[in-house]
């Protein structure tokens, strides 16, 4: 072995001894944000009210919100990373983003790939209509009529929950449901928390207040698998955040509704 | 071809279907009715200029003739709700479609009464008979004798176009086929089916306009 290959091969040694630092330093992601003093978040970028560009081109809504939340809790500064919805996961398991907060659902492939903190924010269908409606169960629609996009999930739903005495009028897009509703066509109205969220943004025609849900699939925030320690962390944040009301003051910001009791 | 024909899916729908076709019947026989009895109102006053009533219906044909038929059905619907006009989807379908079949068949039966030559009216007076004599046997039966299969292919198109009420969820057949689809996802079986059903319906309404037609406005012959 001459020197030149004695060179390259203690080149090649440091270089895998440095990589194998490295990754088991990322096996700590917890300890690398606190050190960095930075939490690098996987955010959306075009899923109002979650996540949007706002006039000033700095990114707003209520998981950049969270973010902010969680990153003052562990003491350090918020790095916001804009993904979407195809690459949020990838950004976390290459290590590009320490955790994702992107309006992500659970399902069991996600499950395989990544942990999933508590949930921290409601996204569900329901029946939606005026407060002074009283409806707080499948069982109340008797009588009611009720808007929805036909072939919908809440159609779907509906059609097997809701008592024969209910009138359930199918429209063809989105865009008709709510224009029945909001004409005052139908009493009620199906659809998903952050449709009624923006509409009651955009119009105070009739304001759609949540009644009760149909299917439910909250978000929750990843991180990478064996990540326990950052897991708690983010757990205790959310937990803290549900009791101290400021979960429910993000919630009323961006959704324009309440926590519901049960997230 | 991958594509597995499925007729059976269509199936167990088949009561909804016979209850879309019944509507949609129910929809035109209405519509129809209606619609004409509106067309000879303002036929007459157009072929006759009455005052003010020949330019009311005038800008109503145009007004009718020259929008869509969704678009005056979502104004109905959707829109006349802000003005505290509140109509459910049936009444609004109705109205919609008789608003629209009076404009066409304004002009269609407008054409008749201006093809009655005038020397059959003179005749008519010369015999001394009444107003009400004069205006349906020498008026109204001639001139929708003669635009009878104009007519009934405008009815015709107007219960096809009955189709587009399913869009403000009057459950009518075409609703039915969108909702069937939407349940089990055969395209191809349910809108085959429902289009040889529209088809018979129309052959059907042409029938019964044909038989009704020679029935009570063709050429009585003296025997």
């Amino acid at each position: 072995m001459n020197r030149r290959h004695l060179f390259r091969f203690s080149a090649i040694a440091a270089l895998s001894l440095a990589m194998l630092g490295a990754s088991v330093a990322q096996a700590d992601v917890l300890a690398d944000v606190k050190k960095a003093g930075v939490l690098r978040v996987a955010v959306p970028q075009d899923f109002p009210p979650f996540g949007t560009v706002g006039s000033d081109m700095k990114p707003k809504g209520y998981d950049i919100d969270m973010g902010a939340l969680i990153a003052k809790d562990l003491g350090v500064k918020l790095e916001l990373i804009p993904v979407s919805s195809a690459n949020r996961i990838p950004f976390v398991t290459t290590g590009k983003a320490d955790i994702v907060i992107s309006s992500l659902g659970k399902n069991p492939d996600r499950e395989k790939v990544i942990d999933f903190s508590a949930a921290y924010a409601p996204f569900y269908n329901g029946v939606f209509g005026p407060a002074d409606v009283k409806v707080a169960a499948a069982a109340d629609l008797a009588g009611k009529t009720i808007a929805v996009t036909r072939g919908s999930v809440e159609d779907l739903e509906l059609s097997k929950i809701a008592p024969p005495t209910a009138v359930i009028k199918r429209f063809e897009d989105n865009n008709s449901t709510i224009s029945a509703y909001l004409s005052g066509q139908t009493q009620l109205a199906a659809t998903g928390n952050v449709v009624a969220a923006s509409l009651n943004e955009l119009t105070r025609l009739r304001p759609l207040t949540p009644k009760f849900l149909i299917k439910n699939s909250p978000c929750y925030v990843g991180v990478n698998k064996g990540e326990a320690a950052l897991l708690e962390k983010v757990n205790e944040s959310i937990a803290k955040a549900k009791k101290s009301g400021a979960l429910n003051e993000i919630a009323k910001k961006w959704l324009h509704n309440p926590l519901p009791a049960d997230l | 071809m991958a594509y597995h024909f499925d007729f059976a899916a269509v199936l167990p729908y088949s009561g909804q279907l016979l209850s879309g076709a019944v509507h949609t019947l129910g929809l035109t026989a209405v519509g129809a009715s209606l619609g004409v009895s509106l067309g000879v109102c303002g036929a007459v006053s157009r072929a006759w200029r009455l005052k003010p009533f020949n330019t009311l219906f005038g800008v109503y044909v145009e007004l009718i003739r020259n929008t869509p038929f969704l678009v005056q059905l979502f104004f109905i619907f959707f829109g006349l709700p802000a003005l505290g006009v509140k109509l459910d989807e049936w009444t609004a379908a109705i109205i919609a479609m008789v608003v629209n079949l009076g404009a066409y068949s304004t002009e269609i039966i407008r054409a008749g009464i201006q093809a009655v030559p005038r020397g059959q009216l003179e005749a008519a007076a010369s015999l001394a008979m009444t107003r009400r004599q004069v205006f349906f046997h020498i008026v109204l039966r001639p001139s929708l004798q003669k635009v009878w299969p104009a007519l009934t292919s405008q009815i015709v198109i107007v219960m096809l176009g009955s189709s587009v009420c399913s869009q403000i969820s009057a459950e009518e057949l075409t609703f039915a086929a969108n909702f069937i689809q939407s349940r089990n996802f055969r395209a191809f079986e349910t809108y085959i089916t429902v289009a040889i059903m529209y088809l018979f319906l129309a052959f059907g309404v042409r029938w019964l306009l044909n038989r009704l037609g020679d029935r009570f406005v063709a050429r009585r012959v003296a025997k």
